[in-house]
């Protein structure tokens, strides 16, 4: 039986790398992959909760995160078509206009 | 109680006069507006002539309940008048010669673009005037008070646009302001002691006490702070200062109000309180002494004075000063008596005056006039008969009245005789140097071209020769005049004095039957004399021998200077009083407390919090992975946190 902690440091690993990569990347797919990374880094720990305390909420809302993943990866890629060809650049540094 | 008299009508009915010129006067013609104001003043003078004409018929004091006003514990102030003698005696003379300068002011103010509000004010001023007269306890007559203040605050800044003239309202504010604040600390001392301002229990309670001789008391506390209040409006030392000012405003104004009746409300009010004053004989010293002093210090001011209104309102004052000094040596009957007098032929001079400045367009310095008898006769016989009178030289009104005060005088103490016997000579003769000046030998004045002139506002209209007033001007004058002359023969026997026993009680007139007939006389024949001398030296200086006048203001060069700058008491004044006031105002309240304390506070507060949103505000950038940034940084230290707490 692998212990509780080690799934916990590799969600919060994982976790990690996507707010370090939706920190420092410019490429707005990048971006989105972080926040995918993210958003299973989560998902890791409340699977690996839900093991442990052998309580089923944890799956089930594993099950509504990735519903809504899903639906946001559909709209947020509408989206970055749309961007793209408006503005014809993924780099977000260049997209800007609601900046001060 | 056996008939109504429906009193209240007199005072309400001026204030619809003022409210319907008011509000409407802007839009009607001239006639609507002078219409009006006669019609309601009249109206009131006619019913107070139907009160007088009942007054046998009711029992005195007669008191007519309005409405409720204030009930607060067992004290209560209501909406109540008061009719008794005295009373009377003034409704008749503020509603009579009210209504006569109603009519003058037609022709007077006939051109003034401001027509209805001059009359408007002047109904206002009669209905505060007739609250004052009227009231049942102090603090309505309080309200008359402050009203016929604020109507005198108004009327002589009725040219506001003039700096002179808004200034001099102001001046008369706040001067009065001071004496208020003393009428207002006697009002206090009453209701703390006596729970009550109704005249009828107040003196009820009054009356028992026994007279304060051996220390001064609670009476002659009240009685002083009274004095205080009648000092500041009636122009008595040392408030006086702002009645001279006051002549900024129309000349019937300065006849209504700052001659006949409104700066007679001191005099009133003294007289009221009689029952507090007998009873506390250091405060009526102060009122004798006080009313002496300004008598014979401001008729030496009118001595020097050329403007022709200066003239008047020292002369006012210094009346004034006599109906205190009757007041003040008990003669409460003497003083309302001078006052009734004093109201007819001031009222006189005053309108005379006016329509002397309406004839010579505009101007008021006597030294331009001269010889206007020819042009003006109407004016001149009027304005002799008032100058007899004031002057007192027999049979007119003035003699009786003054002959009476200083009689009374001289039976108290007679060193106030003598002094009053001088200021009778002043009095005479700066009244016909002004008479001289003004009437006799030749026109000094330019003759100014139609409409060629502006340097007197609104008081001038298009001249060639000084011309005769309009009837509607000259009529009130006639009245006065003729009022001037019989008016004095009331007294004539003590009937004045009779009838206002029941007022003053008649202990005062026994005394002065008791005392010799031959000494009255004798004293009688004194004031006369002195009379004529004056007339006598102003003759020979003013018309004889027109030189003579400079020649001796050269001699007593420094005396002469201080007495033209009316003694520097305004320069003084503004030593003493407004300049510290002004100083400590701009140097501490202002710059110090205001500015530095109060206003610093609040701007570095503001500035403060403007400083650090300035730095703050840098956070929100719009760069939404700096925000993402954030939000890590914040759960980094939250979860760095919770370990922390957890570790230890």
């Amino acid at each position: 039986m692998v212990p509780l902690s080690y799934y916990l440091v590799l969600s919060g690993f994982l976790f990690a790398c996507g707010v370090t990569g939706f920190l420092i990347k410019r490429n707005i797919i990048t971006i989105f992959m972080s926040i995918e990374l993210m958003l299973n880094g989560v998902n890791l720990s409340f699977v690996a909760f839900a093991a442990h305390w052998h309580d089923l909420a944890g799956q089930v809302f594993v099950f509504f995160v990735m519903v809504v993943a899903a639906a946001e990866a559909a709209v947020g890629l509408a989206i970055i078509i749309a961007v793209y060809r408006t503005r014809e650049t993924l780099n977000v540094d260049q997209v800007n206009l609601l900046k001060l | 109680m056996t008939s109504n008299l429906n009193l209240w009508l007199i005072p309400v009915l001026p204030l619809a006069g003022a409210a319907i010129n008011g509000f409407l006067g802007k839009k009607s013609s001239r006639t609507a507006v002078s219409t009006v104001g006669l019609v309601f003043s009249g109206a009131a003078f006619a019913w107070a002539l139907s009160v007088a004409w009942r007054f046998s018929s009711v029992a005195l004091p007669y008191q007519e309940y309005v409405a409720h006003w204030i009930r607060s514990g067992s004290f209560s102030a209501d909406f109540a008048l008061y009719l008794d003698q005295l009373s009377l005696v003034m409704l008749l003379v503020v509603t009579g010669v009210g209504f006569l300068i109603h009519v003058y002011s037609v022709g007077y103010m006939w051109e003034d673009p401001s027509y209805y509000r001059f009359f408007s004010y002047l109904n206002l001023f009669m209905f505060f005037m007739l609250t004052l007269v009227l009231a049942n306890n102090y603090l309505m007559m309080f309200i008359g008070w402050e009203g016929v203040g604020l109507a005198s605050y108004l009327l002589i800044g009725f040219w506001f646009t003039k700096d002179s003239a808004a200034s001099a309202g102001k001046k008369a504010f706040i001067v009065n302001r001071i004496g208020d604040f003393g009428f207002l600390i006697g009002i206090f001392l009453l209701i703390q002691h006596f729970g009550s301002l109704n005249f009828t229990e107040v003196f009820a309670q009054v009356q028992p006490l026994a007279p304060e001789t051996a220390g001064a008391g609670l009476l002659t506390a009240i009685g002083i702070l009274l004095m205080v209040g009648a000092c500041g409006k009636s122009a008595q030392i040392p408030l006086y200062v702002w009645l001279p000012d006051a002549m900024e405003g129309p000349t019937p104004v300065s006849a209504l109000i700052h001659a006949a009746t409104m700066v007679t409300a001191g005099v009133y009010m003294v007289a009221r309180s009689h029952m507090i004053f007998e009873r506390a004989p250091q405060a009526l010293m102060v009122v004798a002494v006080i009313g002496t002093l300004t008598a014979l210090f401001a008729a030496t001011i009118g001595i020097t004075q050329t403007d022709i209104k200066k003239v008047l309102a020292y002369s006012t004052v210094s009346q004034l000063g006599y109906m205190f000094m009757a007041c003040g040596v008990g003669a409460f009957s003497a003083g309302i008596f001078h006052l009734m007098t004093h109201a007819f032929f001031k009222g006189l001079l005053f309108l005379g005056a006016g329509s002397v400045i309406h004839a010579v367009g505009g101007e008021q310095d006597m030294r331009k006039m001269g010889g206007l008898r020819s042009y003006i006769p109407w004016t001149t016989l009027t304005m002799g008969i008032a100058t007899l009178a004031i002057a007192g030289i027999p049979p007119f009104a003035g003699f009786w009245s003054k002959d009476e005060i200083l009689w009374k005088a001289y039976q108290s103490n007679w060193v106030f005789w003598l002094i009053g016997v001088i200021t009778a000579f002043i009095t005479s003769f700066y009244m016909f140097r002004l008479l001289f000046m003004t009437f006799a030998g030749d026109y000094r004045g330019a003759k100014v071209d139609a409409h060629g002139h502006g340097s007197h506002g609104h008081d001038d209209h298009g001249h060639g020769e000084p011309h005769e007033s309009p009837w509607v001007m000259l009529v009130p004058l006639m009245v006065l005049a003729l009022l001037s002359v019989v008016g004095g023969f009331v007294g004539y026997g003590n009937r004045f004095e009779h009838f206002l026993a029941p007022v003053f009680g008649s202990g005062e007139v026994a005394a002065g039957e008791a005392t010799s007939r031959g000494t009255e006389l004798l004293l009688m024949g004194v004031s006369v004399i002195v009379a004529l001398l004056g007339a006598a030296l102003a003759y020979v200086l003013y018309v004889s021998k027109p030189y003579l006048p400079q020649k001796i203001a050269d001699a007593m060069n420094g005396f002469y200077t201080a007495v033209l700058n009316k003694y520097y008491v305004d320069e003084l004044y503004a030593k003493l009083f407004v300049k510290p006031l002004i100083d400590g105002s701009t140097n501490i309240l202002w710059q110090g407390v205001d500015r530095k304390v109060i206003d610093d506070t609040v701007n570095n507060a503001a500035d403060g919090a403007r400083h650090v949103s300035d730095e703050v505000r840098h956070m929100q950038s719009g760069n939404l992975r700096s925000y993402a940034g954030w939000i890590a940084a914040g759960s980094a230290v939250v979860i760095a946190y919770m370990i922390w707490v957890g570790v230890r």
